[in-house]
This record gives C-alpha cells, structure tokens and sequence, in this order.
C-alpha cells in the first residue's frame, strides 16, 4: 500500500480521528531508515496500550512496530494472550484467530499473498506469546520452520502464561514455583533457540527488550532474510512483572539482570552462512548508495 | 438475478486465465453452458468441479473417504489450475492455514472427513466470526471409537451450530453444481461465510455416477477480496486501529452486546444466503407427491434410499411422498412446513445413530408426533430400501416379512 492510498480528502481532515491524521501526516511508511527513534513523533502504528503499567511487552511491541522495514505492506499475525490485547490498537493489517494456530494462519496468509501479489513484497510477522508458540502451538510452530515458509516468528517469552493469571509454561524456568506448577516447575525451560535453528530457521536470536537498537537490528535482519533466504525466529524476554513479584518501574532492570553472561537471556544469535551472505549483500549496496549519493554529480 | 459480481469480476468476463479457460458469467455457466455427461467417480467430481472453480489456494491432508479428492486437486495444482496448494500437518492445522490464505484475499479450498472435522473444529465459528468464505467439502464418516472408517453422519451433527452453511449433497451431480454455486453464494457480500458441503463418504466419493460437466474452458470469475464485508487483511486499505478497548477483557454490557450482534449478524448472514442459493440449486428442498399421507423425509444418500423405498411401496399400492432436504443451515423451516402440512406419518430415515434430520424436524414442524426418526443405521452399515419400506409399513400395522433373519 502506499502513502497515497491513506490521504484524506482536505474538506474532511479536521473531522477524522487525530490517530488517522497522525497517520497521514507523520507515517514512516516508504522510509527505508524508520527506526526506534521515530517513537517519540511517528505514532501511527502503536500510541495507546492496555497492558499493565510498566509491562516490558508493551516496550517490545513499540521497538518491533517502529522497526518493520515494509510496515505499509505488512500483515501481522497474532494469538491468544497479553498480545491479543493490544493488538486492536496496533494499525497494521493483523489477525487473531485462535490460540496456537498463529503459525498455520501465517503460512496460509504469506501463500495467499505472493498468489495475489506477486511483483511486490509482503512481509509476513507472526508475533505470539511462549505459550501460543511452544505449548498449544508447538507443532504449527515447528512444521511452519520444516517447509521453510518465508515469514518471521517472534515469541514474546515471559516464562509464563501471563493473560490467565500466572500458570506454568514451557518456557518457564525449572524449579519457578507458579500456578499449575505448585511444588516448582519440574523439567528444564524447553531451548526452542536450538530447536528453530535444527528446525530449519536461517536467523535465530534470544535476547531481551532492555536495548532499543538491537531489537531494531534484529527485527530487520529477521524480516529482511524472512523474504528471501528462509524462516526466522526471535525470541525476546518480556517478563511479567506481575507474576514475578516486581514493580512498574522493575522491568527494565529484571531484563538487564536476565541478559548477563551464563543467563538465560544472554544475547545468542544463530545464523546460516547464506544468512550472513545476504545481509552482507544488503549492506554493500547501502553503503554504495550512500556513497554515490554523497557524491558531487559528475559533470 | 441475486447473485451480482462486483466490476472488478464483471470486467473479467470473456478473459482467459493463464489454462486458456475463459472467466464465465455464473449464470450462463450453470444454466445455459452445454454439459456432457462424464463416468466419473465422486472424488473425481470433485477435481472436475475445482478445476472450473478458479481456486487460489487448497490445503490437504490425508483422511479417508476425502484423501482421492484431495490429491486429485495436487493435479489440478501441478497442471496450474489451482495457483497453490499444500500439504498441512493435521486438520487443527489446515483449517489455520485456510484461514490465513482466507485472511489475505484468496478462494479458498478444502476437504475433510470425520475425526478430522472434530480435530478442525474450533476453527469453524472462527471462521464464521471472520467472515471467510471459504469451501469445505466433508465427506462424512464415522467418529466413534473403536476406530471406524465408514460412511456415517454424526459428524454433521457438530457443523449445524458452527453458524456455517452446511448443506448435503445426494449425488455427485449435487456435487458438480453446488461446489460452483456454493461459492456464488459464500462470496455474496451479505452472506460472506464459508460453507460445508457434505455428502456420504464411500456412497457418493468412491462409486461412479454419470454427470453432466460444464465445458472444461469455462470457469468461474475470480474470488474478489474487497466486496468483503470486513477488511482483507492485505494491507491495501488503510489499517486503523480498531478500538482502544479489546472487547475480550471488557465485563461490560458493550463486551456482551457487542460479541451477541456479531453472533446475531452472522446467523442474519447464513439466513440472508436463501435469496442466493433457492434460484441457484432450485429450493433448499425437493419434494415430490406431498400430498400423501405418508412422506419420507431425509438428506444426502438417505434419499436415494427413500425414493427406491417409496418405489416399493407403491407396487404394495402404498403412496408415499419424499421431501429431499438439501440445505441445513439455513433450515427450511417455512418449506418444510408447507411441505408436510398433510402428511399424517413422516418418516426421517438417516445414517446416523442419534437422528439428527429427525431431532432438527421435530423441533421445526407442528403435530411432531408425525415424526418417526428412522429407520437409522450407523457404523458404516448400508440402509437398502427394504428397511425403510418396512419401517414404514411396521408403522401402519402391516404385517411384514421381516428382514431380520438375514443372518441366520
């Protein structure tokens, strides 16, 4: 979609919702460098949110949103959870079906669209919480991987079924006392990293939400070889501080404490030489881009 | 007529797809287009039919009695009549990935069958709830334990309060037209829903009939996304935030109100389907002689059965009717009602062991002690019109040579 096709007509612009004004005066759309640094000014995809004050997730979804590359042509897909809540307020085209099926839904979706769109890029980002992804939803999950379908899957993974209140995970630490785990968690957090990367994922990253630019860096590169090379997969830490004990303002640091060294969410990233390749590729023809237009024009 | 195109379809009319057939006006195709009868299977119906259907995307997976039909499609795929086509993991999961290529604006298609369709199910509402027109076929089977594979239709039984329209096939001629009209239909922008079409595992999918095909050139005009009456999930209008609330967290009346209208709209939308399918497969019913006293009343190969049955009575010189109930949802109430006002004895023979058409009646039609449900079989048992002729002639009082001693 381009930026024409979101203009109002000028006799009616007073009257729309100041969101949809924003949208078209402000949007980033066709701005191949948007980033998390829009987020202060560029409102149109995400500004309200109904999570909990302080909820590291809602810092994820602002990070992931401002980093699309193609958010004009972009269609998300969610699922059951703290996710599905702010979706409704997210402005690119999303979907919610059913819990755990986000993974089916997506390949669906991204074969329809090259169908109907074949000359054109339409990105496809699965985002869902670790209980839609490695519980309920594991073997869409896996099998999306096993074709190779050409989307991103991101987990937000709190360690926890959050949006039910607090129950045992997959995901979830060993020995973590929860809800449906009432003497602690009895078996190791599943490493879903490993499995994407066996599983056929081109990209694999686990990290937390603590550092704006690298989410950026990581929601791009995943989204870009989604396109070409193969599937991807992020993991991201957003933990609940609900469910953990912390307060609004702990969240930050409960993510930085989780991503040091021998933690569970040091920065870990697999990814295929093809991957490199390409990204590499990307990278050369935007710096000579950058140089030939730094250029004085050759008489 | 009802069932317009938008202009996007209209303009398409007279083109030629990539296989050279030629987008044809619906109504031509279905009513003036020369046919020629063909020896066919069901499963191959059903490839004969997708083949003129311009479906963008099927997604498969092995289940008897639908495996031929679904692999005969992957043909279709490989000569390029279906632009995509895959293999899913399970049918919780083929029903995610139909609704994903729903979601972004493709025809979609799709068969199942038994313990597959209960696997699927929590799909259905969901995409009732979307507005998905997507196509269905179930070719019903068992779903007892132990494990059975034969022809059964209990599973028909769990689709009627899905909200999606369901309706069953006698034939496969049924078949040929109603999957072409069945999209017609689905895809109106008032209607917009998918549609299950069933028929009797193994009687209609694996027996050869003769039917009357359209011209192979001829196909329907494409699915178009935006006569929708909710956003394709494209992003080729403008997204907007949908609400600042989500409905789901809310304990409020508008919570409540809100998911009861949608309920209540998507019900409206399956009702409105009528003023589309009465002119397209001629009623949701077919009656024949409802002036007798006494009518069989029944769906799917049942009615096969009940007109051979009505053939035996009459050369007992007992007159019997027959009303062919050919959609169930939407139910027929006001057809059948007008249809059995003067029958005194109705008799609902099916191929299920609870007698859902008989449960559906009784529910539907005054002075239900008219009704008789049965005679059933179940399990995969065959129902020769014998048994149902002696039902009938049992109800009267007639002394009849009973087929009970088969076995001995």
């Amino acid at each position: 979609m381009s930026k024409e096709k979101i203009k109002i007509c000028p006799e009616f612009f007073d009257i729309m919702p100041p969101e949809y004004r924003d949208l078209v005066e402000q949007s980033t759309y066709g701005n191949e460098d948007r980033g998390w640094k829009d987020i202060g000014n560029s409102k149109e995809l995400i500004e309200a949110h109904s999570l909990c004050a302080g909820c590291p997730e809602s810092m994820a979804f602002r990070y992931i949103l401002a980093s699309l590359p193609n958010p004009e042509d972009t269609v998300m897909v969610g699922s059951t959870g703290c996710t599905s809540l702010v979706f409704p307020m997210v402005a690119v085209h999303n979907i919610h079906s059913l819990f755990g099926n986000q993974n089916a839904v997506a390949s669906g979706l991204k074969r329809a669209l090259t169908v109907r769109f074949p000359d054109r890029i339409k990105d496809v980002v699965v985002l869902a919480g670790d209980g839609a992804t490695v519980d309920i939803g594991l073997d869409m999950t896996l099998q999306a991987w096993f074709r190779q379908e050409k989307f991103t899957t991101i987990c937000f993974d709190n360690e926890l079924y959050a949006n039910t209140g607090g129950q045992e995970s997959g995901l979830m630490r060993k020995g973590f006392v929860a809800k449906m785990a009432p003497v602690g968690k009895k078996f190791e957090k599943v490493r879903l990293p490993e499995i994407a990367r066996e599983s056929g994922c081109c990209y694999v990253v686990n990290l937390t939400v603590s550092k704006p630019s690298l989410v950026e860096k990581v929601i791009k590169n995943a989204v870009l070889l989604a396109r070409e090379v193969g599937p991807t997969y992020i993991q991201m830490y957003t933990p609940c501080i609900l469910e953990i004990g912390k307060n609004s303002m702990e969240g930050l640091q409960e993510m930085r404490d989780s991503e040091k060294p021998g933690e569970r969410f040091n920065y870990k990233e697999y990814i295929t030489d093809e991957a490199k390749q390409y990204l590499a590729d990307i990278d050369k023809k935007k710096k000579a881009a950058a140089i030939t237009a730094a250029q004085p024009a050759a008489k | 007529m009802a069932n317009e195109l938008s202009e996007v379809q209209k303009s398409l009319i007279g083109k030629q797809n990539k296989k050279g057939q030629t987008y044809t006006d619906p109504h031509h195709l279905f009513f003036e287009a020369p046919r020629t009868p063909a020896f066919y299977t069901g499963s191959e119906v059903i490839k004969e039919a997708i083949r003129r259907a311009s479906v963008d995307v099927m997604v498969a997976y092995p289940i008897t009695p639908q495996s031929e039909a679904a692999a005969l499609i992957g043909e279709l795929y490989a000569e390029g009549y279906v632009a995509e086509y895959m293999r899913g993991e399970s049918e919780f999961a083929v029903m995610g990935q139909c609704a994903g290529a729903a979601f972004g604006g493709a025809r979609v298609f799709t068969t199942t069958a038994g313990p597959g369709t209960m696997r699927a199910m929590e799909n259905f509402p969901m995409w009732v709830g979307s507005r998905l027109p997507i196509q269905m076929i179930v070719t019903c089977r068992g779903i007892n334990s132990p494990l059975s594979i034969q022809p059964d239709t209990l599973e028909m039984y769990f689709l009627l309060g899905t909200g999606m329209l369901v309706w069953h096939a006698e034939t496969a001629q049924d078949f040929f037209d109603w999957m072409l009209k069945g999209y017609i239909v689905s895809e109106q922008p008032d209607v917009h829903l998918p549609l299950a079409l069933c028929c009797d595992g193994f009687f209609v999918t694996h027996t050869k009939d003769t039917v009357m095909l359209t011209p192979q050139e001829m196909c329907l005009p494409p699915y178009d996304p935006y006569r929708s009456p909710v956003v394709c999930m494209d992003m080729e209008c403008p997204p907007v935030r949908m609400m600042r609330d989500p409905f789901v967290m809310k304990s409020n009346y508008i919570s409540y109100m809100t998911h009861a209208s949608w309920q209540e709209e998507t019900r409206a939308a399956c009702e409105r389907s009528r003023k589309h399918t009465i002119p397209l497969i001629g009623g949701l019913i077919e009656t024949e002689n409802t002036d007798a006293d006494i009518l069989v009343v029944a769906s799917g190969t049942a009615v096969s059965q009940g007109r051979e049955a009505i053939r035996l009575l009459a050369d007992e010189g007992i007159r019997v009717g027959l009303v062919k109930v050919k959609s169930l949802r939407p139910f027929p109430f006001e057809e059948l009602r007008e249809a059995t006002k003067n029958a005194k004895h109705i008799f609902v023979p099916e191929f299920n062991v609870i007698g859902w058409l008989a449960q559906e009646l009784k529910a539907a039609l005054p002075n239900n002690h008219r009704i008789v449900s049965g005679p059933h079989v179940a399990g995969g048992m065959t129902m020769p019109a014998e048994v149902i002729a002696e039902e009938i002639q049992k109800s009267l009082g007639r002394h009849v040579e009973t087929l009970a001693g088969r076995g001995s």
